[in-house]
């Protein structure tokens, strides 16, 4: 009987040795154990927020605005109110010229001057959030001689512009340049082309972009702290300090008050959730197909 | 159109024998077509777009300018010794930015010695490791934890953490590892520990993410090709993924550093905001960006504005530095260009 | 000379020479092709054809170092001199090898997409327009129930295809320019577009570019064929297949190369 060609081989090359086997099994277990160490916080910080949260979110804390320290109640509907006023001028601003710049970088910008646009998003992307304050306070605070919600919403909207435009060309490069041509086949100009084919095809994307661009601006709250700086009462005008949900949380957590304490669980309760929604939306529309039909 | 024009040379096309009749433009007199501008139009709508490109230069141009020019005071006051002198006292119109700076490296450095094998543990795991129908929730998971904001983890660190730390974790540190010296004194809760960890939850989402995006760029035949060799799992993502992802990671890891430095809000609430520079991780410190945070709008004289300025301008030029690091190394792996200068 | 006395010239092209960049991708062409008539384009690939037949159209120039010298003449349009691009592409509709329906847009948003976007705004005569395009490209039977219901995406392929045509229809053109429209197609499909080739080419100047030369054999009246970026002969179809004058055809025709 011939040797058995397996038998030989085994003696030649030795099966996986059992250190190399426990080494792998660990490293296994230690990614995993990662993950759970990861999953830890994020669960506490959500099962909090609920918690200490979900008690507070009552009727008053939607609709009244704060009470003076040692009277119970009130609540903080003009600092949502004044937030929703803050992202507006923010978004006036910043999608706008966003979604500009995201055209320019995908449609005229293939070159090197396109790249130096590129790389300073990036670099506007990276510029701390407290630094953005401080240039608001000085271009909007400084010029009109007091904070304002208009200076909240420009630090606000430089914060949006560098992501949605990187968003924006990115979904506009997605979309099949067969879809320009036939529209210059068309005899339609090229600007026209842009607006009502290449944007409008890649719609959703761009939303998607802005969305998550108002997503992280909706919590930020270093450059409100000298720009909208906050405010006790509702305010709707733009030249006003305005009151804004982080600004609130931000106050009445570092104050020594209990009642304090508890209406800040409740905005964040509050803030985590409208940005949740936002995203996990966002998510969902996205993984339908940004490019619907595309093909 | 004169017949002699047509030169079609040794070609017999449809010549027409008796002078060519070119057909005449009539479809078009059915429908009457605006001509829309055309050139005009394209240009001013190329004016506008390249006008919105051009703000993000000239808002970048901006807060350059003023953080210069708004910190010159404070420069000519102290010139280089405000980054080294250890004393900052707004009533005498003293500043030294030394104790920011240091509170600002030493949380960074600690949320990144805690955060990077986490993260890079997450991104093996979702990457190479967990099951298929896993990934989407797992990448979606971090993603969330990235979405919650500062102010938030500051809340949940004040009145979660800070507690926890205080009563079980800093006691056990200071018995078994006090005498390093890192872990003694009086155990606040608040202070450089409690910075660090937030921190490092906070940058946690982003490295994973990096690491996951370099990851899934080296190739399968990278990982089949070790795996051919009789790897083991392990041996596998050693060699033929993590070897190649390095500089990408190391990417991440620095692009989590950028994010770390300039964090404000969770470090104010926990940090303990005392300029002081101490060796244990116990003591309170601060760091430059919630020195802006607490003091800015409260800055009376312009010495003491100019002066928080500079930290701000000190701020901006290092993550600027940190971050464009972070981008060559990121590019080198996700587009294969210049790897070799930058590993 | 085997032309017709009164075959009217559809484009006249006089010394076209095109380039991307610093290769030159067409030498000196020198073509009349007839009006009303198809005219088939072929030779190997990279050969050419397609460059020409976006010349025609001005559609080369989007491409980036792309550049034109010569002339070209539709009917009193002198497409290199004096016209902006967009005019002339107006006149010469164009559909492309691979189908490429606006998949945001409905049926009838496709096909009034290139009056809308020009600024036509008559909703009678638009409807009109749609109803004439879609029965012109032997589509409207088939989908006259879903016009504004579904996207054009959501066609079967040959559809698409049929729907760029009536879509190119709609803006109506002098000049029909099809770079290889069947070759992403099964035969089926094929031989509908085939079929409307033959209806379309009473009121329009088609220029067809294929790689299959039995369907050059089937539809068009003249045939070029082009090698290396040059016109190496152009004649009758009948004639080029059959007995052609040069060589390098022959040795196309019959399989040698390419």
């Amino acid at each position: 009987m011939p040797e058995d060609p397996i038998a030989t081989s085994k003696k030649t090359v030795p099966r996986v040795n059992l250190r190399r086997r426990v080494v792998n099994g660990a490293v296994t277990c230690a990614a995993a154990g990662s993950v759970i160490l990861v999953l830890i916080p994020l669960v506490a910080v959500f099962g909090y927020l609920v918690y200490r949260g979900i008690g507070s979110v009552n009727w008053a804390f939607l609709t009244q605005t704060p009470k003076p320290v040692g009277e119970a109640g009130g609540g903080m509907a003009n600092a949502i109110a004044g937030s929703a006023f803050i992202l507006l001028i923010a978004s006036v601003i910043g999608v706008p010229f966003g979604i500009g710049a995201g055209i320019y970088l995908a449609e005229y910008g293939r070159n090197r001057f396109g790249d130096v646009i590129r790389f300073t998003a990036d670099v506007l992307n990276g510029v701390p959030s407290i630094v953005i304050g401080i240039v608001a306070y000085g271009i909007v605070v400084l010029a009109q001689g007091h904070f304002s919600a208009l200076a909240g919403g420009v630090a606000l909207s430089l914060m949006m512009i560098p992501t949605i435009s990187r968003t924006t060309e990115e979904m506009l490069l997605l979309v099949p340049n067969s879809l320009r041509e036939a529209s210059y086949g068309l005899g339609i100009s090229r600007w026209r082309t842009t607006l009502s084919i290449t944007l409008r095809t890649a719609t959703s994307g761009v939303i998607t972009g802005v969305m998550l661009a108002f997503a992280r601006v909706a919590g930020e709250t270093a450059p409100l702290l000298f720009t909208a700086f906050g405010n006790q009462y509702w305010n709707f005008s733009m030249e006003q300090p305005t009151a804004a949900l982080p600004l609130q949380i931000f106050t009445y957590a570092i104050s020594p008050f209990d009642e304090w304490h508890r209406q800040a669980w409740a905005g964040a309760l509050v803030l985590i959730v409208l940005i949740v929604v936002s995203v996990s939306a966002v998510r969902i529309a996205a993984s339908r197909g940004m490019l619907k039909g595309a093909n | 159109m004169a017949n002699g024009a047509l030169r079609v040379p040794g070609l017999t096309g449809p010549k027409p024998v008796a002078g060519p009749q070119l057909a005449r433009d009539t479809s078009l007199s059915a429908i009457r077509l605006k001509d829309a501008g055309g050139r005009l139009a394209d240009n001013v709508f190329h004016g506008l777009v390249l006008s919105c490109a051009l703000a993000i230069l000239a808002v970048v141009g901006l807060v350059l300018y003023e953080l210069i020019s708004k910190s010159q005071l404070s420069w000519h006051a102290f010139g280089f010794k405000f980054f080294l002198g250890q004393n900052w006292d707004p009533v005498q119109d003293q500043f030294g930015a030394l104790p920011f700076i240091y509170g600002t490296i030493v949380s960074s450095l600690l949320a990144l010695i805690l955060a990077v094998p986490l993260a890079i543990g997450v991104a093996v795991f979702t990457t190479e490791m967990s099951p298929r129908w896993l990934r989407g929730p797992l990448a979606f998971t971090t993603e969330l934890l990235a979405a919650i904001p500062s102010v938030i983890y500051g809340l949940w660190a004040i009145f979660v953490l800070v507690p926890l730390l205080r009563q079980y974790v800093q006691p056990w540190l200071a018995r078994y590892l006090g005498w390093t010296g890192l872990f003694e004194g009086p155990p606040y809760g608040i202070g450089m520990l409690a910075a660090g960890i937030i921190l490092a939850i906070m940058i946690v989402p982003i490295v994973s993410s990096i690491t996951r995006e370099v990851m899934t760029a080296v190739s399968q035949q990278q990982r089949e090709s070790v795996l051919a060799l009789g790897a083991t799992r392990w041996e596998m993502i050693r060699m033929g993924v993590l070897r190649n992802a390095r500089a990408g990671i190391m990417g991440g890891v620095i692009l989590g550093l950028g994010r770390a430095l300039g964090e404000t809000m969770a470090l104010t609430m926990v940090i303990g905001n005392r300029p002081e520079i101490a060796r244990s991780l116990f003591a309170p410190g601060y760091t430059m960006a919630s020195v802006i945070a607490n003091e800015f709008s409260e800055a009376t004289g312009n010495l003491y504005l100019s002066a928080l300025i500079e930290v701000g301008l000190a701020l901006f030029l290092v993550t600027m530095v940190v971050n464009i690091l972070a981008q060559l190394l990121v590019w080198s792996v996700t587009r294969g260009a210049p790897a070799r200068t930058h590993a | 000379m085997n032309a017709e006395p009164n075959t009217e010239i559809g484009v006249q092209v006089e010394n076209l020479n095109a380039w991307f960049g610093k290769t030159q991708a067409l030498q000196d062409i020198s073509m009349n092709v007839a009006a009303k008539h198809a005219t088939a384009i072929i030779g190997p690939s990279g050969c050419g054809k397609s460059t020409f037949v976006r010349c025609l159209n001005r559609m080369h120039e989007t491409v980036r170092d792309a550049r034109v010298t010569g002339r070209v003449r539709i009917g009193e349009l002198d497409v290199y001199n004096g016209t902006p691009a967009v005019y002339v592409r107006r006149h010469v509709g164009m559909v492309f090898q691979k189908a490429n329906p606006f998949p945001t847009m409905s049926i009838y948003d496709n096909v009034a997409a290139g009056l809308r976007l020009n600024g036509f705004s008559d909703r009678h005569k638009l409807d009109e327009i749609v109803e004439n395009s879609l029965k012109m490209a032997v589509l409207w039977d088939e989908i006259k129930g879903d016009l504004r219901k579904k996207s054009g995406a959501s066609l079967s392929g040959g559809q698409q295809q049929r729907l760029c045509i009536a879509r190119a229809l709609a803006v109506e053109p002098q000049v029909l320019l099809m770079d290889e429209p069947c070759s992403a197609l099964d035969p089926i499909s094929s031989g509908k577009i085939e079929d409307l080739i033959f209806q379309l080419k009473e009121h329009y100047t088609i220029v067809i570019v294929t790689h299959n030369m039995q369907q050059a054999a089937r539809v068009a009246e003249y045939t070029g064929f082009f090698l290396l970026g040059r016109l190496i002969e152009f004649d009758k179809t009948e004639k080029i297949f059959t007995k052609p004058s040069e060589k390098r055809t022959e040795d196309y025709i019959t399989g040698r190369f390419g």
